[in-house]
């Protein structure tokens, strides 16, 4: 990793879920530092941890014990983390998000999907003017298609184009390619890559393609929510 | 192909198109919500017209009391307002014993005749002839004004004045000759009044003694109208009427109790379904708005990744439900306004007794106070699907049929 100052910093995290009377540890005394313009795939077997590992960097959801701290700020000490709407407000300034479902708004067109998170949020120097954004992602001629209308892979380079509106320092992406076909997620991966490498974005990535995984600068692979 | 800078989505305008994904589901709902509002401002535009109509209808009667023979009040109050039939018959010698009175300040005699005339309508139909004294009645009825002509010139005149609607339907203008089914005398009209939306514009008034000479009925009346001093205690001068042989008083406060007394069983009737309606149809807006909730639970939670707080979710189901209930409102409203000739048309035909005149007054203030409540109601029923959206956290939501 860069000896650039880490961005997420996880120390002896554990994620332990209750099912009944069994604990499951999905995460089970990690630690892992995130730097800024890192772009880290993990990797391993279903039941690993992988995407646990990748909703507790991003905030999604708080870790049982151990320390999580995101871009200076504590968010998780000794059991104690920060509310919803706390981890809200970091999620909306430093993550973008994408998942293995594009979730966008069927009623809503391209560029409307795309400005959606606007309606609730604005971050200082996150411009309306999308058109540059839409070009990086090949999406200018679509923009006013709406979800129906597009192929897998431009519905998620538009769920990508909507995790970027808000020019996120971290994107976290769940299996983004686990819809589509190796072409698709090749054009996938470059596009992340490339977000990488032009602009600077840390790219956290969960994939079980390993073709997409070699993509990243960095591949880190779990096993019984730890890392192998 | 260029991206304007000013587009925006807004709150509202991802509300507007959440609610159009389900199309029919919503319209359903919308459905409701409008026959509801449709159901309430009829109701109350009821409520007002009806009163309004039965005060002006009563006001232009020009007189605070009615002696008629002995018999049902009620029939009494129809003879007064509608003209109706099994008329009882009292001597005018009346008259000379009501004038008595230092309460009176005037009086008028008045005889009503109805006659079936098989020429009216399709199948013939009730003609109302009001004997009149030309001398007193003007002047109880300053409201009754003339299209064409004036009084009769004479007590005894073989004339007639023809209210705006009897004018209508016989097409008789001044000067044109009048015959009485199955009396065979000719009468000339000499006036015909303007219309006053009361059940004068359907009568033909004729002298009092000419009346009385046709139809046999000499030295009889049907009804004496009295106008009393404004200082009188109607209730004392009501029971001194009383002790007069063979009549009864009707005084215009107890018909018009009466007839609203009648109305308003009526009325707690309809506003029962109202109100049932109502309830329904924000069942139905719970209902839509909280399967809407559920169905989209994963976009939600993706909103809340993205940066949504709970009331900015909070906010957005709240709305949509807003614009169910205020489209429904609107459209409710709209249906109220549009169809209240037919509202009016089908009261008529259920009511036992109808004023002339616009039975429905549907104004601004009762619109814009009737989407009011229902909007009201709509955002008191979005708060629990409202909630439970903005309680959802982001992963679980996500989550929510991976198990």
């Amino acid at each position: 990793m860069k000896a650039t100052p880490a961005i997420i910093e996880a120390e002896n995290i554990k994620k332990i879920y209750k099912r009944g009377a069994e604990e499951i540890a999905a995460i089970n005394g990690l630690s892992v530092a995130v730097n800024r313009g890192d772009f880290i795939a993990f990797v391993g077997p279903s039941g690993s941890g992988k995407t646990t590992l990748l909703n507790l960097l991003g905030c999604l959801d708080n870790p049982t014990s151990g320390k999580l701290t995101v871009n200076g700020r504590t968010v998780h000490q000794d059991g104690r983390g920060l509310s919803e709407s706390q981890l809200t407000r970091i999620r909306r300034e430093l993550f973008g998000y994408i998942f293995q479902k594009f979730y966008l708004i069927p009623t809503l067109t391209v560029l409307e999907n795309i400005l959606v998170p606007f309606a609730f949020f604005r971050k200082e120097g996150a411009s309306q003017d999308v058109l540059p954004l839409l070009k990086k992602l090949g999406l200018e001629n679509r923009m006013n298609h709406l979800p129906g209308q597009l192929s897998g892979g431009e519905m998620q380079r538009v769920a990508i184009a909507r995790a970027l509106v808000n020019r996120p320092e971290v994107l976290l992406a769940d299996e983004p390619t686990g819809n589509l076909d190796s072409e698709r997620s090749r054009e996938i991966g470059k596009v992340l890559r490339q977000l990488n490498e032009e602009e600077g974005l840390t790219v956290l990535l969960v994939t079980h393609n390993l073709e997409l995984a070699a993509m990243a600068r960095l591949t880190i692979s779990l096993r019984d929510g730890r890392i192998a | 192909m260029k991206v304007k800078n000013s587009q925006k989505v807004g709150l509202f305008h991802i509300a507007w198109k959440n609610l159009a994904r389900k199309k029919a589901r919503s319209l359903l709902t919308l459905v409701g919500i409008a026959l509801a509002t449709w159901v309430l401002i009829s109701l109350f535009g009821f409520n007002s017209g009806y009163k309004n109509s039965l005060d002006r209808d009563i006001d232009n009667l020009g007189f605070q009391m009615l002696v008629v023979a002995k018999g049902c009040p009620y029939e009494a109050a129809t003879l007064m307002l509608k003209g109706g039939t099994g008329l009882k018959y009292m001597n005018e010698d009346v008259v000379k014993l009501i004038v008595r009175e230092p309460e009176v300040e005037s009086v008028t005699p008045m005889l009503m005749q109805v006659v079936f005339d098989p020429n009216k309508g399709q199948s013939g139909g009730l003609t109302a002839f009001l004997g009149v004294d030309p001398a007193s009645f003007p002047k109880l009825k300053p409201g009754l004004s003339f299209k064409q002509g004036g009084w009769f010139t004479d007590p005894a005149a073989l004339e007639v004045v023809m209210g705006y609607e009897a004018a209508e339907l016989e097409q008789r203008e001044v000067g044109d000759l009048y015959l009485i089914p199955e009396k065979e005398i000719e009468l000339k009209v000499v006036g015909v009044l303007e219309r006053s939306g009361t059940q004068d514009d359907g009568t033909i008034f004729l002298p009092l003694q000419t009346l009385q000479k046709i139809f046999g009925q000499e030295g009889q009346l049907t009804s004496v109208g009295i106008k009393v001093r404004k200082e009188t205690n109607l209730a004392e001068f009501e029971e001194k009427m009383f002790k007069l042989p063979d009549v009864q008083v009707v005084s215009l406060t107890q018909v018009k109790t009466t007839i609203m007394t009648l109305v308003s069983t009526a009325r707690i009737l309809v506003l029962s379904i109202a109100l049932i309606a109502i309830l329904i149809s924000i069942m139905g807006v719970i209902n839509t708005v909280l399967m809407s909730v559920m169905e989209r639970q994963k976009e939600i939670g993706i909103l809340k990744a993205m940066g949504a707080l709970a009331g900015d979710v909070f906010k957005l189901v709240w709305l949509e439900t807003s614009l169910l209930c205020l489209l429904g409102g609107l459209l409710g409203a709209a249906l109220a306004v549009g169809t209240s000739k037919l509202t009016e048309y089908l009261i008529r035909r259920l009511l036992p007794f109808a004023p002339s005149g616009g039975l429905i007054s549907i104004n601004a203030g009762l619109i814009l106070t009737a989407i009011g409540a229902v909007v009201l109601l709509g955002l008191v029923s979005g708060i629990y699907p409202a909630l439970r959206a903005a309680r959802m956290r982001p992963l679980e939501a996500i989550r929510s049929d991976e198990e």
